[in-house]
């Protein structure tokens, strides 16, 4: 139990537990906390898969994805990462253009991540990676090598991350035209920093993902 | 009200840097052939890592309070706990058997 005192509304000694601040940011982590529980359950289930896979076998990931250009989408997810953190740095000094400029850039960063991720599933639809089958180079001399669960789970789980960065993609867009119209300042920019929570998360789940699916 | 005024921010470029290079060490450590559990190890390693630095500096996890990063653990302790559970089910070898083999024979003993 705290202190009688200060139920007092004049008094300022401690800052309040919530304050509407910290609720937004409270509740975009419980969206996050339940969003890690999905990636979660996915990438569990590829795991799940890949080691049940037994005497059909699981064709290595590298044999039919193209591990550069997903290093160079991560490497992209990260540099809109940083460019996130320093939009939030400029608008807490207070720099609204720079705020506008660096949030742009995560924009763009994120439809670029977007563009290739749409080329990268077209080539790869192309080449016979579809829900139920695999490309013909790994199959070996008509029968099948692996298992063909890795289409499904590979569009699902990329897809559902696709997702997000659209989602993200729309959020970001909604603030910059909110900072377009001078609603942030260096008192009020807490939406600029849970936009950004979604952002870093969004990254993070990036580099679980290329891991489990791409690299390993 | 001023609660935002004790944030030391950290040096976010050499957090992006140290991401870059744990991504090029990923990278060269995944594509030589070799134990896919000593690969796994080394990889699932390096991406925790790297999940760890954008929780801690980009989301600043380091700034908030001890309650929010421990609420924060605990789906990732979940994940893990997930994994474990489903092993068991994974270690029964002859559930794959039971189900594979007697397929490639009722192909072959199909009567003409």
């Amino acid at each position: 139990m705290e202190h009688a005192t200060t139920l007092d509304h004049t008094e300022d000694v401690y800052e309040p537990s919530l304050t509407p601040d910290s609720l937004g940011k409270l509740g975009m982590w419980i969206f996050l906390i339940g969003d890690t529980m999905s990636f979660g359950a996915l990438l569990a289930a590829y795991a799940a898969l890949r080691a049940g896979a037994g005497v059909i076998g699981w064709v290595p990931p590298s044999d039919i994805l193209g591990i550069n250009l997903t290093a160079f989408m991560t490497f992209l997810l990260i540099c809109s990462s940083l460019t996130m953190v320093k939009a939030l740095e400029s608008i807490q000094k207070g720099n609204v253009g720079r705020m506008c400029d660096y949030l742009g850039l995560t924009i763009l960063g994120g439809i670029i991540f977007l563009g290739l991720q749409a080329y990268e599933w077209t080539h790869l639809i192309k080449h016979g990676l579809t829900l139920t089958g695999l490309p013909e180079h790994s199959l070996s001399g008509g029968a099948i090598s692996g298992s063909t669960l890795f289409g499904p789970l590979f569009y699902a789980i990329t897809g559902f991350h696709g997702l997000h960065v659209t989602g993200g993609v729309i959020y970001l867009i909604v603030i910059l035209r909110h900072g377009w119209s001078g609603r942030y300042t260096s008192e009020y920019n807490h939406e600029v920093e849970i936009v950004g929570l979604y952002w870093h998360f969004v990254d993070l789940i990036w580099i679980m993902v290329f891991t489990f699916i791409y690299l390993l | 009200m001023a609660q935002n005024e004790h944030k030391d921010h950290p040096r976010y470029m050499f957090i992006f840097l140290w991401l870059a290079i744990l991504t090029a060490i990923e990278v060269g450590i995944a594509i030589p052939e070799y134990s896919i559990i000593i690969k796994g190890i080394l990889l699932i390693g390096l991406a925790c890592g790297k999940a760890f630095l954008v929780a801690t500096y980009f989301m600043h996890l380091k700034f908030e309070k001890g309650t929010l990063a421990a609420i924060v653990i605990t789906p990732f302790l979940i994940c893990v706990f997930l994994v474990i559970m489903l092993l068991p089910d994974l270690a029964t070898d002859a559930r794959h058997n039971a189900i594979e083999k007697p397929a490639t024979e009722v192909v072959d003993t199909t009567p003409h």
